[in-house]
């Protein structure tokens, strides 16, 4: 019974997998055309990035889409817009929306000028780019893990508020494993034992978000499949956040490395090492933040790549040599995927031992002598 | 390239859904885990220090009972052995009692029979000499009819039977 129920699922994983090129192809594509050269980069870029609506698949043509509300500001006049991203996805080309005397469309993704964003068109027919905080597909994909964080541990912790010493659930087990596997292998190897309870929140949020952010772009289906750890816009904000937990609780033995380090005098009266010191400060950090963007996105452009190979092989040698080549990509994208779920665990991690590395540093006691 | 600037209002999304996922988390979320978890932790082994102590104390019953149970037996055999020897001693005593009173009552018996004896000896011996006398009283009375043979004959006893009277 069990052996059949293996089968079964075995068997259905195998049917996804080789489902996923051909369908993340069958949604994703902003159709070109017919006949119509294929366009490599807009479709890459177009999916490695932002959107303005969720695009589910297309039905005889037509897009299924999750319109997510645009919301703008306009630089002239600063009025603000707030309408459902339909009248300005479904635009053809050429066309604007008007919308409370503006007019808007979206920039194409190949075009010179804001490639993919709204775009606002003045009177005089110039381009200008308004204040943008529309909810995008990547702002959904944020709000889904953040969502998912919360239903999957506040749950957990009520019920070991409720009753620290029953006997925990599988789910708790589940919850305390990821927990502490985080906690004593990223956290307690790199912050002074006193200081883990005030940090640990910081970095378990930060681990989990980056894991099941990661985690969730691969899945190549509504709700989730956002890029977004991928994305500069995400990562700043998680490196700005580990330098001001670097740099705010810094006690004063890692300000005076920092200002005034162990160095001949003449290195930093002129204040060379300081200066130096506190660019470092800087570009720790700012590693943090491209390692993590350029890994994710660079994954994702692969798989996008191999899925675009096929057309592009297609459109070169005909539909032949397309149906071998989509059978090449199946493979090296199952191999993708797999390589990616390891890089979902490793950027997290790298992320977050990094942050509790730099995070320690800055709690050293001096060695006294 | 514009993937590499960072967009404004994605950094507004994020950072409010993350500071906010953050304090919940923060004040609701991780310390319960840890806490329960940590203190969890400390009831373990605690318990399992007092699981030790009682094994120990056990153990320390165990032997206490052991030897208890020894010396008891020990006492069993004892016992056992003492009443047996006492078993055999009184059997000796009874035996030797015994004995004696059977010896005592034929010692009594014997006296008695013989005391008996001797009184039917002097019964017999009294009869005798009634008979006697009264045999003698008659024919004393008869002799005496004819005087003077009787007289020759007195003469004649005291004659042969002077030495036996005086004996």
């Amino acid at each position: 019974m069990n052996h059949v129920l293996k089968y079964i699922i075995f068997s259905l994983l195998l049917v996804w997998m080789t489902m996923v090129p051909v369908q993340s192809h069958a949604q994703d594509t902003v159709q070109p055309p017919k006949k119509e050269k294929f366009d490599a980069k807009s479709f890459i870029f177009g999916h490695t990035g932002d959107g303005y609506c969720f695009h589910i698949t297309e039905i005889h043509e037509k897009p299924v889409c999750v319109w997510l509300p645009v919301i703008v500001k306009c630089k002239e006049g600063g009025s603000w817009h707030c309408f459902s991203s339909k009248h300005v996805c479904e635009l053809k080309e050429g066309e604007t929306f008007h919308h409370k005397g503006a007019d808007f469309y979206i920039s194409p993704i190949n075009a010179d000028k804001y490639p993919g964003k709204l775009v606002e068109v003045k009177a005089d027919g110039s381009l200008s780019r308004p204040f943008d905080i529309s909810f995008t597909k990547n702002a959904f994909g944020i709000f889904l893990v953040c969502a998912f964080l919360l239903a999957f541990f506040l749950p957990a912790a009520r019920k070991y508020k409720k009753d620290p010493m029953a006997k925990p659930t599988k789910y708790q087990g589940l919850v305390e494993w990821l927990t502490y596997t985080v906690l004593d292998g990223i956290i307690r190897p790199n912050i002074p034992e006193k200081k883990v309870k005030k940090f640990a929140p910081y970095l378990l949020t930060v681990f989990f978000f980056i894991f099941f952010s990661n985690l969730f772009g691969l899945i190549p289906f509504f709700p989730f499949s956002a890029n977004v750890t991928g994305n500069l816009s995400i990562t700043i904000v998680l490196a700005l956040l580990t330098y001001f937990f670097v740099n705010l609780f810094g006690n004063r033995h890692y300000w005076k490395d920092i200002l005034w380090p162990d160095v001949p005098i003449f290195l930093k009266a002129f204040p060379l090492m300081p200066i130096i010191e506190l660019i470092s400060t800087i570009t720790k950090p700012f590693a943090l933040m491209v390692r993590l963007f350029a890994n994710i996105l660079a994954g994702h452009i692969v798989i996008m790549v191999l899925m675009a190979l096929i057309f592009i092989i297609g459109g070169m040698y005909g539909a032949g040599m397309g149906g071998v080549m989509s059978v090449v990509s199946l493979f090296m994208t199952i191999f993708m995927m797999v390589l990616e779920l390891l890089v979902a665990y490793i950027q997290a991690y790298v992320f977050t031992i990094l942050s509790s590395l730099f995070i320690g540093m800055a709690q050293q006691e001096p060695e006294h002598e | 390239m514009d993937l590499f600037l960072p967009e404004s209002g994605l950094v507004i999304w994020m950072l409010i859904a993350f500071l906010i996922v953050f304090f919940i988390l923060a004040k609701k979320g991780w310390p319960m885990i840890m806490g329960a978890v940590e203190k969890r932790n400390a009831h373990i082994s605690e318990s399992l220090l007092a699981a030790e102590e009682a094994n120990k104390a056990l153990a320390g019953i165990e032997q206490q009972r052991q030897e208890t149970m020894a010396a008891a037996q020990a006492e069993q055999i004892r016992i056992m052995k003492e009443s047996q020897d006492l078993k055999a001693q009184l059997i000796e005593e009874a035996k030797v009692q015994a004995r004696q009173e059977a010896e005592k009552i034929v010692t009594e018996a014997r006296l008695k029979i013989e005391k008996e004896q001797a009184e039917a000896m002097a019964n017999i011996k009294n009869e005798v000499i009634a008979l006697s006398i009264d045999i003698a009283e008659k024919l004393l009375q008869r002799e005496l009819d004819d005087k003077p043979s009787q007289t020759a004959y007195i003469e004649q006893l005291l004659n042969n039977n002077q030495p036996r009277i005086e004996a």
